[in-house]
């Protein structure tokens, strides 16, 4: 798929119209294993993912949490069990299948080529053509340049060319690089995998008030983290990996984070 | 100061040109013998043949490899269509299309084994570099064949004008580099080649195939060098299966001198071609000061050396601006958040 009818495609998915009439979840996970050699690293775990919420994953390291959402964005396989996307069930070969359907995933390293400009890297993969041959064509700069800097814009960061390499920007910076980047094209679940880790408690706020926006325009976030008081404030819903399992799944409401952190260790 | 300071770290090619300027009045100015017709027509013949190899050498490293058998292919290249012509009596032109997919085939050999086995592609096409040279040398039957008659000399190597300074190949070659500048810097393959050599997870998490990026750079690295080859046996009528050993370093040496990043990511498609110029002209130049020419390679040395010290003293030293612009930023945040 190219890149433009990629966005016009996206762009006309793109308002958030639950499909709540048929009860579908966005994302419902059905009893996903997973082995590493011999290790069992996720066992039968059973998920949905609603419309327009934060869902927080927690769990201590090793609980299963990576191996979770590397399945989700098509990273990695899983060993056997479905994943249904809107009620239609998907296998993700690449993580380019998952982005396709609105899949996109913030890794905590951040997914960004360091000496490239903001630019090149908010398009990377997903480059606007002007003219082509086959699959090779000429990038649009004047396009990637504008709307790189909306793009920015729309998450409150104001920095000055787009035309700047990466590597120039705050670890803050960078993150709200990858999340202009995921709100551009149009996603519908936006993964973020420890995204506060390496922050400082400033850019960490920052980063929480970003995903908060993301509910505001009908994306739905999944927010891995082992630290709680990151998630609890934001979440609407958490769920509990331990050891490979689902440890517990409940509305914020319904628990706290003493009783959070018992279920963790 | 801080100005310049990332002017030349966005721009290290800029250096390279200083230093190549330089060189050539340092040179003129040395002796009658270097700024002469004559002495011109023998740079600028071999500057697109070396160039050529640099040219791929340099798309490669960007995407964060490296090949060591371009000589080999180069040699494969001077012999490979010379026997096929004179000795199976081909005709000149399948000659090169059959070199160029015999090019074609060590570079995805090159790319298979690198990419398969995770193997770091200095060890792999260390490898090829002396089975691709064994197997010219054993093709050719250890002897140079006699030049084959109706040979198509003049549509790459012939001069342009009567009695002039400039051969085509000259043109095919800067015809090659700006081709392949419009891909590296102006097409979205040239975008995931540098996202590949930046950062290769990052790619791949955004889903760019990296292999066969990776695996598409090696292929052009080897047909550039078969393709410098051909140029070479045009231009000197001759197939010598020990041509090109070494031009692998030479070509290394010119991305690094240029200002290629060693790890990839990073420089510019001027690296090579400032880069190769800078080496034939120390070449030369060593030659017509009549200098031991055994201290071409001498100089060569110190420049890459100095190239990547420079790089990575610039980077430092950007690196330190950077906090300091972040220290004023946070101020004015403060001051924006008190308003």
């Amino acid at each position: 798929m190219t890149a433009e009818t990629h966005m016009a495609d996206a762009a006309s998915e793109a308002s958030p119209t639950p499909a709540a009439a048929t009860d579908e979840p966005l994302i419902r996970c059905s009893g996903l294993h997973k082995w590493y050699g011999g290790v069992h690293a996720l066992k039968n775990v059973d998920l949905d993912f609603g419309y327009n919420e934060v869902l927080g994953l927690v769990g201590d390291n090793g609980a299963g949490k990576s191996t979770l959402i590397k399945i989700l964005s098509g990273a990695h396989r899983q060993d056997s069990g479905d994943i249904f996307f809107q009620g239609k069930r998907v296998t993700f070969s690449s993580p380019r299948e998952a982005m396709d359907l609105g899949i996109e995933t913030i890794y905590q390293y951040n997914a960004l080529a360091p000496t490239l400009s903001i630019e090149r890297n908010i398009f990377i993969g997903r480059e606007p053509i002007t003219a082509r041959i086959g699959r090779i064509g000429n990038m649009d700069f004047r396009k990637m340049g504008r709307e790189a800097m909306d793009a920015l814009r729309d998450v409150g960061l104001h920095l000055r060319s787009p035309s700047t390499p990466v590597e120039e920007l705050s670890g803050g910076e960078r993150q709200g690089v990858t999340i202009a980047r995921a709100m551009y094209f149009k996603t519908k679940v936006l993964i973020l995998d420890e995204p506060t880790n390496h922050l400082s408690i400033k850019e960490t706020n920052k980063v929480l008030g970003w995903v908060e926006g993301l509910k505001a325009q009908g994306i739905t976030s999944v927010f891995i983290t082992h630290n709680l008081h990151h998630v609890y404030p934001i979440a609407d819903r958490l769920c509990v990996l331990s050891r490979g399992e689902k440890a517990a799944e409940m509305p914020k409401s319904e628990t706290s984070i003493e009783e959070l952190t018992d279920l963790i260790v | 100061m801080k100005a310049l300071t990332k002017l030349l770290l966005s721009r290290p090619e800029i250096a390279s040109i200083v230093v190549a300027i330089a060189l050539a009045v340092g040179l003129g100015l040395s002796g009658e013998r270097f700024m002469t017709e004559g002495n011109m027509r023998v740079i600028l013949a071999i500057v697109p043949e070396l160039g050529l190899i640099a040219l791929g050498a340099a798309l490669l490293m960007i995407s964060g490899e490296f090949d060591l058998s371009v000589g080999s292919v180069f040699a494969l290249g001077t012999v490979m269509p010379v026997i096929l012509v004179a000795q199976y009596g081909f005709d000149p032109w399948l000659s090169f299309a059959i070199a160029t997919g015999a090019a074609l085939l060590v570079g995805y050999f090159n790319a298979f084994v690198t990419l398969t086995f995770r193997i770091p592609s200095f060890i792999t096409t260390l490898g090829t570099l002396f089975i691709v040279r064994s197997a010219t040398v054993v093709f050719s039957g250890g002897y140079p064949p006699r030049w084959p008659k109706h040979m198509p000399d003049w549509v790459f190597v012939g001069y342009l004008t009567e009695g002039g300074v400039v051969r085509a190949s000259l043109i095919w070659y800067l015809g090659a580099a700006i081709v392949l500048g419009w891909v590296l810097h102006r097409t979205n393959f040239g975008n995931w080649v540098y996202a590949t050599g930046a950062h290769k997870q990052s790619a791949q998490d955004m889903g760019i195939d990296v292999r066969r990026v990776k695996m598409t750079c090696f292929m052009i690295c080897s047909t550039l060098a078969t393709w410098a080859g051909i140029l070479q046996a045009l231009r000197s009528h001759s197939a010598y299966p020990a041509v090109g050993s070494g031009y692998e370093m030479q070509a290394i040496a010119a991305c690094v001198i240029g200002g290629v990043a060693l790890f990839g990511g990073f420089g510019s498609i001027l690296a090579p071609i400032i880069g190769i110029i800078i080496i034939r002209m120390v070449d030369n130049g060593v030659v017509m000061a009549r200098v031991d020419s055994g201290w071409f390679k001498f100089v060569i040395g110190t420049l890459t050396v100095g190239a990547v010290v420079l790089n990575v003293s610039l980077r430092r030293r950007a690196e330190r601006i950077r906090l300091e612009d972040e220290a004023v930023a946070e101020t004015e945040e403060a001051r924006e958040d008190r308003a």
